[in-house]
């Protein structure tokens, strides 16, 4: 139990910092290039009239390898907003994971949510608190977005790897990928868009984006491998279902060659 | 030259205990009690803001009673224990038994180290996967622990109200019975509660990862109708009125 004067208060960060558990840069980092480390690909978010769509693609690399086929790069940071993650795997999960307790911890202390305003500055220490490891090699760069309930919108803020925070009015992509998902999500973007159309644009994105780069994964119909596709509106966070998402990607495949390859 | 006045180790402690138990006995109680899919907390309480039951992890709730200060600092601190343990290790592996096991370690170091023993009394409430595997640890001021698995009540009145309670009380019972029960012993047979009287949370059983949930609004007012219409209509209201009125 801390004393009155050392108590960290409702900041998780300091509390890990205080015990000596925060993560650190492993001694010996820096010297040469950084070895092959696994890396996560292409993330967007998308704004649509009830709130945010984001997605991302679920491809690991290692150099030119694949190194995972199913990893999720979007996810949850608390009831009302969602964080996705490029760059250096191992990193951007430990940063997920710091960033999601962080939430939580906050609400629980103070007995309050922060504002999303709150949420994104929050995220943005972190990725600066991370600039060493980026500067080695290892770059971590986070999207995040959430439904402002005090405001009643979805909102998008993205991140460089000094800390930078921006914050974007209708879309955002990053990553490997992102380059094209970008393009895709601007020629098909429309204000106000459905929930519908807003997922298949997400989806047409990461297809694009797994048709141009490498490092992004497509859709796996022989595995049952899809995107992570996950909504943040008024009522919170969703996942959309697996089948909905390959159904929208059928959909896709169909305007844009005539008929799924099988 | 003066010599410090000689006091007993006993009469020293007996001083202490009772310094504590007259202050936790002014503050209004609280109950706990199981019921078919979660834990119900009920407490008096007239503040909205500052309150006596809050969220420590995902299955686990804490709520206090006496001294608003001391046990909010015990939750503050549950909620950092919690957390880093969840961290370190996994979510599974934070339980209701460590960290009652902490609060007690602390708790019982202060009474006796201290001048001033806390002048609080604390519950830490797990709810199981299972019907019946919910764990209620009520640690009181001097460090020790009763593990409960079905209520517990904390504060003023404690022994006449778990009385009234025991009474009431039926195994897998719904939310509606089993809030209708605690107000019931709560208010006694002669007073009524209020919405804003109250503060009422749940550990849901079937609520997902984060069971803790406060019991606010539309919710709160249904369930103190259908209590209240329950009551009423009651064959055993004027048998627990007799009761009551017994001395002892």
């Amino acid at each position: 139990m801390f004393r009155p004067e050392d108590d960290p208060g409702p900041d998780f960060a300091s509390v890990l910092r205080r015990l000596g558990l925060g993560p650190s840069a492993p001694p010996g980092a820096g010297a040469g290039p950084p070895p092959e480390v696994r890396h996560g690909t292409t993330i967007a978010a998308i704004c649509y009239a009830d709130g945010v769509v984001m997605a991302g693609d679920r491809r690991a690399t290692a150099g030119s390898s694949i190194a995972h086929r199913a990893m999720e790069k979007v996810h949850p940071a608390d009831r009302h907003s969602g964080i996705a993650v490029a760059g250096a795997a191992g990193f951007a999960m430990e940063m997920v994971r710091i960033f999601q307790l962080q939430l939580e911890h906050y609400e629980k202390v103070e007995g309050q949510a922060l504002s999303l305003e709150g949420k994104a500055n929050q995220l943005s220490q972190m990725v600066r608190g991370q600039l060493g490891m980026a500067m080695q090699g290892f770059v971590v760069v986070p999207l995040f977005a959430g439904y402002d309930l005090r405001r009643g919108v979805g909102r998008i803020y993205t991140y460089d790897p000094t800390g930078g925070r921006y914050e974007e009015t209708d879309f955002h992509a990053e990553g490997s990928g992102g380059r094209d998902a970008r393009t895709t999500i601007k020629l098909g973007w429309r204000a106000d868009m459905d929930r519908a159309s807003a997922i298949e644009l997400a989806v047409r994105a990461l297809w694009q984006a797994a048709d141009e780069d490498s490092a992004t994964g497509g859709p796996d119909a022989v595995r049952g491998i899809y995107p992570t596709v996950a909504t943040i509106t008024a009522l919170g966070y969703a996942a959309v279902a697996e089948a909905e998402v390959a159904e929208r990607f059928a959909a896709v495949l169909t305007a844009e060659h005539g008929g799924a390859p099988t | 030259m003066s010599m410090p006045w000689y006091v007993a180790p006993e009469q020293f402690m007996k001083d202490k205990a009772d310094f504590a138990r007259k202050n936790i006995a002014r503050g209004r109680p609280l109950v706990a009690v199981v019921y078919d899919d979660g834990i119900l907390i009920c407490a008096e309480n007239q503040s909205a803001s500052l309150h006596k039951v809050s969220e420590i992890y995902d299955r686990i709730a804490f709520a206090g009673v006496g001294r608003y200060n001391e046990f909010d600092a015990l939750r503050r601190s549950g909620v950092q224990h919690a957390d880093i343990k969840g961290y370190q290790f996994s979510r599974e592996d934070v339980d209701a038994q460590s960290l009652a096991n902490l609060y007690a370690q602390y708790m019982g170091n202060v009474f006796t180290h201290e001048m001033k023993p806390l002048e609080v009394e604390i519950l830490v409430a797990e709810v199981g996967h299972r019907p019946g595997d919910d764990q209620l640890f009520h640690i009181l001021y001097d460090g020790s622990v009763v593990d409960e698995d079905r209520s517990t009540v904390l504060g003023g009145e404690a022994d006449t109200i778990a009385a009234r309670l025991e009474r009431s009380f039926r195994e897998d019972w719904s939310l509606a019975e089993a809030f209708a029960g605690a107000t019931g012993a709560l208010a006694g047979p002669d007073r009524s509660f209020v919405a804003r009287d109250l503060e009422v949370a749940v550990l849901g059983r079937s609520d997902g990862r984060r069971a803790f949930r406060r019991v606010l609004g539309s919710e709160l007012a249904e369930l103190l109708e259908a209590a209240d219409a329950g009551r009423v209509g009651a064959p055993d209201a004027e048998a627990g009125r007799s009761e009551e009125a017994e001395p002892g």
